[in-house]
């Protein structure tokens, strides 16, 4: 009575995680951030989402299908790509937009790399870049302000208020006037303006919180998405070191360089909670696939993600660069990785 | 308070040991057949020094050692030679094998003497009763004990450590031989500190085993020398080098072994032996071997003749369960999956595992999602998942400089992967390769 055994390299007893167990966190603790939204935006943000979702998993399903690779389309990772890039279009966009990020991100982002795994930068990024870089005006329309946003009252004669109805986008602005007076020396009343509105925008910080601001559909409520996160890190699915020092770094140059009134004088807080910042910091820069695996590589990331976005921020001709600095960083991963090697135990 | 140093990485596997932790050593009867393979250490085989047809008794050597770093074997029951033969060995492959009918008699060779006085023995004499007795690490690697003992000149050892770690999930032989044989394990200690002139011994116990620890801080109370570390409960706390950085603080080398540092790291069970060896000049014939799992009906600790057939001792242990689905020679996290029941035991068989259908069941490996879970967990600090990757994609070189060779195989890495790689695995088949084409350069 000879008996068969099954044969395999040890070990032969695995942790129970799974990469589905693992996406459908990260999908779950993205939910409070979408409830929210919806609750500010009205029910067509449930509409964007769904769109977005259901086109990044058709999308994926199909890809398989044709390069007769196993169909996996449902472990998760699209649903997430889905999402993101739905949070990351503003509520007003046309029904197509959202298909249309959700299909490049899963096409361009994913799949022609190979599918999860392969892909160097995170596809719902890659998503959002193809749709701001094609439809600027679609993507930037942040027409309706929410119901009971302090920013509507606000008389902005001077300032394009209609397509700037972002507090980033109003800083931006009323930085550019506050540093250079000389300019403006005939117009007294825009300046006065500027100043009213820059302390208003930093009086807002508890509707930055709450998410009674315009954006982008999963950019506003900060509470809720840090809720998520905070999930995520009890789970261990995302690390302390990425978001916090990405988020760090961001504050740090918007304090030094960010004021009006010369270096050190500028308002963290409002930097951290406006924009994509958090969306960005704690649910895209965390991307597995996408950021490095060592210890010191995770934080040399955060840095490099933090410094782009001030840049690009305070700099550059965009009033928000999270998501471009992600993918800039993304790109740099396999480097980063590389000289970050950990210390082998009784190396030197 | 005794500090509870570790290592950094690590992983926490369920430990699983209720089984049988608590459950009384028992002797296993000699079965019909005793099958002795001659590689049973690290190191030249042993060679045949009997014919079919042999009459032999128990403890007489049947196979000599072959060389400084060799160990004889010995005959573990009294009968006859009935073959000298290829058969199936536990690591692996077909190896040459002594197959002895058991008359039943326990004949031994030699009369056990009562234990003789430890004091008027001189080191040479006691390592050669080491190597006579056929004493190879019994932790798993099974390097010859007397080679260990014998360090060169210019590496001076300073500790000695006795390893009843027993991090390994499911294992609880060391566990068992702690609590029931405290007085040999001390003895066999003091016998190798004598050897080395070491005034310093220390046993490592990881904390799941209070009653073990209790037991043998009170043996050891009186005795200067030798203290007891209780450890933090991590995989692979028992890992040599893990345990040294645990103990001491010290960090072996890359490529480098525990004397590099000054310490040597033997097995409980290794020491329990070496007591036996030059006290009473017994030789190596039996070992504990903790028999469990779902697929074992009863599992126990059982104390086997080295020889017995896996198939003897789980018949003991009341059989397989219906659903006993995959046989492993060791534990769960480095053991090795064994085709046949039909292999023996050796010196270095620390369990028999039987996993059931649900357990045994394969998952399909994933592409890496870069997750970091191997890189926190390797114990070695190397990066697993691309480590694996360069041998995946045959770039060994590449893989080398990272860190292959520096692997200490533990599984923690494959254990923790979301992905279910194999990861140490494809390290292992690294391993392979490059010592191949070492072989083919020299
Ligand atoms: S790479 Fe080697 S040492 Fe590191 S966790 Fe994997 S098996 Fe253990
Ligand atoms: S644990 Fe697995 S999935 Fe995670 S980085 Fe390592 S190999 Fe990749």
């Amino acid at each position: 009575m000879d008996r068969s055994f099954y044969i395999s390299p040890s070990p032969h007893i695995k942790d129970s995680d799974s990469i589905p167990h693992i996406m459908y966190w990260v999908v779950g603790a993205l939910i409070p951030a979408g409830i929210g939204s919806v609750v500010i935006f009205g029910s067509r943000v449930l509409w964007i989402i769904a769109i977005a979702v259901v086109v990044s998993i058709m999308t994926e399903w199909i890809c398989q299908l044709i390069l007769k690779r196993p169909v996996r389309a449902l472990d998760g990772s699209a649903i997430i790509t889905g999402i993101l890039v739905a949070y990351n279009v503003p509520a007003e966009v046309s029904w197509w937009i959202p298909a249309v990020g959700a299909f490049v991100g899963i096409t361009l982002g994913k799949m022609v790399f190979g599918g999860l795994g392969y892909n160097p930068m995170n596809p719902a990024l890659i998503g959002r870049a193809f749709l701001t870089a094609s439809w600027p005006l679609q993507m930037t329309v942040f027409q309706t302000l929410p119901a009971n946003g302090t920013l509507s009252g606000i008389d902005l004669e001077g300032i394009d208020a209609i397509s700037s109805a972002t507090p980033l986008n109003m800083f931006s602005q009323v930085r550019e006037i506050l540093l250079n007076v000389s300019q403006y020396s005939d117009r007294i009343d825009l300046i006065t303006q500027a100043q009213v509105v820059e302390t208003r925008l930093y009086d807002s910080t508890m509707n930055l919180l709450l998410g009674k601001i315009g954006g982008c559909i999963g950019e506003t409520s900060v509470v809720l998405l840090l809720f998520g996160a905070a999930i995520l890190m009890y789970k261990r699915i995302i690390g302390w070191k990425i978001p916090f020092f990405f988020v760090g770094t961001v504050a740090f140059f918007a304090w030094l360089f960010g004021g009006t009134r010369g270096i050190g004088t500028g308002n963290p807080l409002f930097h951290v909670l406006s924009g994509g910042l958090i969306l960005g910091a704690f649910f895209m820069a965390t991307d597995m696939v996408t950021s490095p695996v060592t210890f010191r590589g995770r934080i040399f990331f955060g840095i490099g993600c933090g410094v782009l976005t001030s840049v690009i921020r305070l700099w550059g001709g965009y009033p928000e660069g999270v998501s471009y600095s992600i993918l800039l960083m993304n790109l740099a991963t396999p480097l980063i990785d590389r000289v970050t090697l950990p210390k082998k135990f009784g190396g030197k | 308070m005794f500090k509870t140093n570790s290592f950094r990485g690590g992983t926490h596997p369920p430990e699983d040991k209720s089984r049988t932790e608590h459950l009384p050593i028992e002797n296993v009867p000699i079965p019909e057949k005793i099958l002795i393979p001659l590689q049973q250490h690290i190191g030249a085989p042993a060679e045949p020094v009997v014919e079919k047809g042999a009459g032999v008794k128990t403890g007489q050597v049947i196979a000599k050692s072959n060389g400084f770093i060799s160990i004889p074997a010995h005959a573990t029951c009294s009968g006859t030679v009935t073959a000298v033969d290829l058969f199936t060995h536990p690591l692996g492959n077909r190896m040459l094998a002594i197959e002895i009918e058991n008359d039943g008699k326990d004949e031994w060779e030699q009369k056990q003497s009562r234990a003789l006085s430890i004091r008027s023995l001189k080191k040479d004499e006691m390592l050669k009763r080491i190597q006579e007795a056929g004493i190879a690490g019994m932790g798993g690697a099974a390097f010859p004990t007397h080679v260990k003992l014998s360090p060169p000149e210019d590496k001076p050892v300073d500790i000695i450590l006795l390893n009843g770690a027993e991090c390994e999930p499911c294992l609880t032989a060391d566990h068992r031989l702690m609590l029931e044989q405290p007085d040999l394990i001390i003895q066999g200690m003091r016998i190798m500190m004598k050897i080395l002139g070491v005034k310093t011994g220390i046993i490592g116990i990881e904390r799941n085993k209070p009653d073990a620890i209790d037991t043998i801080t009170e043996r050891v109370r009186k005795v200067k020398s030798i203290r007891v570390l209780p450890l933090k409960v991590k995989y692979p706390q028992g890992a040599e080098k893990q345990l040294i950085k645990a103990a001491t603080g010290r960090e072996v080398p890359c490529g480098g072994l525990p004397m590099d540092v000054g310490c040597l790291v033997h097995n409980v069970g290794t020491a329990l032996a070496v007591a036996e060896a030059v006290s009473v000049k017994k030789p190596l014939i039996e070992r504990i071997v903790t028999v469990t799992g779902n697929g074992i009906a009863k599992p126990k600790n059982c104390r086997v003749r080295i020889g017995t057939s896996f198939r003897h001792i789980i018949e003991f242990c009341g059989g397989y369960t219906a659903n006993a689905s995959k046989l492993i020679s060791g534990g769960p996290m480095m053991g090795i999956a064994q085709v046949t029941d039909a292999v023996p035991v050796i010196k270095g068989t620390s369990g028999i595992l039987v996993l059931d259908r649900k357990q045994a069941f394969l998952r399909k490996e994933n592409p890496c999602i870069g997750c970091a879970r191997c890189v926190d967990v390797c114990p070695m600090n190397l990066v697993p998942n691309r480590i694996a990757a360069f041998v995946e994609y045959q770039k060994i070189d590449k893989a080398r400089r990272l860190g292959l060779i520096d692997c200490i195989e533990c599984g923690s890495c494959s254990y923790i992967c979301p992905a279910k790689r194999n990861l140490v695995h494809y390290i292992k088949l690294g391993k392979a390769v490059w010592n191949k084409t070492q072989k083919k350069a020299q």
